[in-house]
């Protein structure tokens, strides 16, 4: 890049230095990772055809009917149909149930970890921080499938949880309902993710300076006022990345709903893994998992939206606690939210429950608005 | 009661939660050691048996080399890119700096199944077999950022004025690079060698897309796990797998921080 006279007049040395040295790993980066994550955009939008992919424009993978077609005597037939993603029930079956799982698996991780975070960050020796973190971050790295497996004996008919309950005679009989279920899903999950919420948060109270909670303390605020006040605000951001690096790759997993799922734990990841590998249907998986990453950024960005106008409507109130507030008033509404589908769902038929859904959503949103407001 | 203002219930809880991490772990050699064909509870008895057969699995030796010949070569070629990258961004400014860092680095966030089908179309549709390359190559993706998470904080502690002395004695940046950087950051060098084959060791989805007919440990134990009477045999492979791991990540922490020590930094903890 040093060569090209064109870019030699806008770069200096050290730049050209710099980009010439990741070139490596960003070119792999774009060859493996942006090329491929373009192509599949542009696969949802093509026609699958036995073994190749034809390479017209279409929605039907999205939403609509659709179809295979095949070569029969030389003439191009419609051959399998099937319904596109927005339009199949059982793809939005799974799609809303991975977002249950995985904003589930969110908010319990977040809210458990959050102490052990503090502890270690507060509590804890600056020399005996990093064994915490070490003994932490071992069981995320070991044996992933054994984990979840070792799931199904703790949660299972005969497992820990139902024997311990047996013999101390709190239940009669072994609990059914927590394994092989979307709770069996979200409890392995949490358990697994753990260790990445505690990291960014950890991160983000060491960077707090101690001297402004000593500051709070000396201007007659409680410990309990000065942790709302100072500490919770600066570690917002911590918080952002754990909920990030927990949520969004959740929805995506595939190991925990497989082995321990049973067929009312499924997630989304099962049947990409279906469409891709046992249907050959590449545009149909593409439209899939394209749908899984749509519906992630629609939530992430309508939670980090809402928790942005929480944080102004309080900001302008009192300029008290901002961000604890906002951050956990969007929290709420974001599970409660998830939470009234899914009991929504359980009780009445799935139509019914998309719609109580989205208009008890929407009336929850708008009356906080509105209460806000009023208080202002 | 000075105890408990000082976090001494947040002590109890954090306790409490780090024996809820190490549940699973900790359930694993029981019933690897259990005389009983199923897994669950009363235990039946003390055997090692399990064991025995997992020796005598043909298919098991087969995968764990190829896990090993996959893990090696991943976590080789993951810490090269890793040493580029972390180099450029804590020693360079540049344009578009943080949007391709941005890029490197969103493998850790993404849905794995995301990057394995889009890895998957790129293969078929350039018309490339499936075989254990594959699997490396998308193990490198994953490694990657785990090497430069590692190696930035091995570079970033690293004093800016002893490469510029080795200039100053005449060496070449290359030779300066060679002769004064790399025998400084070599322990982050080797924890990220070690990270990312533990990684690779373990990894499944990727392995589960693009493996051809070889398949790597986890797609072995994953295959197994449906028989019901491979179970107790696969607790006993677990229970291997799981001090392997141990011992790697602890001789990794050990590098990472001798590293941080030898280039002067502070030790923030973690691998992140």
């Amino acid at each position: 890049m040093v060569q090209s006279t064109g870019r030699k007049r806008f770069l200096s040395v050290e730049q050209a230095n710099g980009l010439k040295m990741i070139s490596p790993t960003a070119t792999y980066a774009t060859l493996l990772l942006a090329v491929p994550l373009v192509l599949i955009f542009a696969y949802s939008f093509m026609t699958d055809s036995y073994l190749t992919i034809l390479g017209n424009f279409q929605w039907c993978n999205y939403y609509g009917a659709c179809a295979s077609f095949k070569t029969v005597d030389g003439v191009l037939t419609p051959l399998q149909p099937y319904q596109g993603v927005w339009s199949d029930p059982l793809a939005q079956t799974l799609l809303m149930r991975s977002l249950y799982v995985s904003l589930s698996v969110t908010a319990a991780t977040v809210l458990l970890s959050f102490p052990v975070a503090y502890h270690i960050s507060f509590h804890v020796d600056a020399s005996k921080k990093s064994i915490w973190l070490f003994l932490i971050t071992i069981p995320f790295w070991t044996s992933y499938l054994i984990r979840v497996f070792l799931w199904l004996a703790i949660l299972g008919y005969n497992g820990v949880v139902n024997t311990a309950l047996l013999t101390l005679g709190l239940i009669s009989e072994p609990l059914t309902f927590i394994v092989y279920s979307a709770n069996a899903v979200v409890i392995t999950l949490a358990h697994a993710y753990a260790p990445f919420a505690i990291l960014p948060i950890f991160v983000a109270l060491e960077k707090i300076d101690r001297s402004l909670l000593e500051a709070g303390r000396d201007l007659g605020e409680s410990p309990f006022m000065t942790f709302l006040r100072v500490t919770l605000p600066l570690a917002i951001p911590g918080v952002i990345s754990a909920i990030m690096i927990v949520f969004i790759p959740t929805v995506g997993d595939y190991v925990t709903p497989a082995l321990i799922g049973g067929p009312e734990g499924k997630m989304i990841a099962n049947l990409v893994q279906l469409e891709y590998l046992k249907l050959d249907n590449y545009p149909l998986g593409s439209a899939t998992a394209i749908s899984s990453m749509l519906m992630v950024a629609v939530t992430l960005i309508s939670g980090l939206a809402l928790s942005r106008l929480f944080a102004r409507v309080y900001g302008n109130l009192s300029g008290s606690v901002p961000w604890a507030i906002a951050v956990i008033g969007s929290l709420l509404v974001i599970v409660g939210f998830a939470a009234a589908c899914w009991a929504a769902g359980w009780l009445i038929g799935p139509f019914v429950a998309k719609f109580l859904c989205v208009a008890i959503g929407h009336i929850g949103l708008l009356f906080v608005l509105k209460l806000t407001e009023a208080k202002r | 009661m000075k105890g408990f203002a000082k976090g001494g219930g947040f002590r109890v809880y954090a306790i409490v939660y780090l024996l809820f991490l190490y549940a699973p772990i900790l359930l694993l050699p029981m019933f690897a050691f259990n005389d009983a064909a199923i897994v669950a509870f009363p235990l039946s008895g003390f055997t090692t048996k399990w064991f025995g057969t997992l020796w005598l699995e043909q298919s098991l030796w087969d995968s764990a080399r190829n896990s090993l010949l996959v893990g090696v070569s991943a976590s080789i070629a993951a810490t090269i890119l890793g040493i580029f990258a972390a180099r450029a961004s804590t020693r360079y400014e540049f344009p578009g700096k943080a949007g391709l860092l941005g890029m490197i680095m969103l493998p850790l966030v993404l849905p794995e199944i995301i990057l394995a089908v889009a890895l998957l179309v790129l293969l078929l549709g350039i018309g490339m077999p499936l075989s254990l390359f594959t699997v490396t190559m998308g193990h490198v993706l994953i490694c990657t950022p785990f090497s430069i998470a590692i190696l930035s904080a091995a570079f970033q502690s690293l004093d800016k004025s002893l490469e510029e002395a080795a200039y100053d004695l005449g060496e070449t940046p290359i030779t300066a690079f060679g002769l004064v950087i790399l025998p400084l950051v070599m322990p982050g060098i080797i924890s990220s060698l070690l990270i990312c084959f533990t990684i690779s060791l373990d990894e499944f989805i990727m392995a589960f897309f693009l493996s051809g007919t070889d398949s790597t440990l986890p797609v072995y134990i994953f295959s197994q796990v449906r028989f019901p009477q491979k179970v107790p045999v696969i607790m006993a492979l677990g229970t291997i797998l799981v001090l392997l791991s141990i011992a790697l990540l602890t001789t990794a922490e050990y590098f990472r921080r001798r590293g941080i020590a030898k280039t002067g930094g502070k030790d923030t903890g973690g691998f992140l």
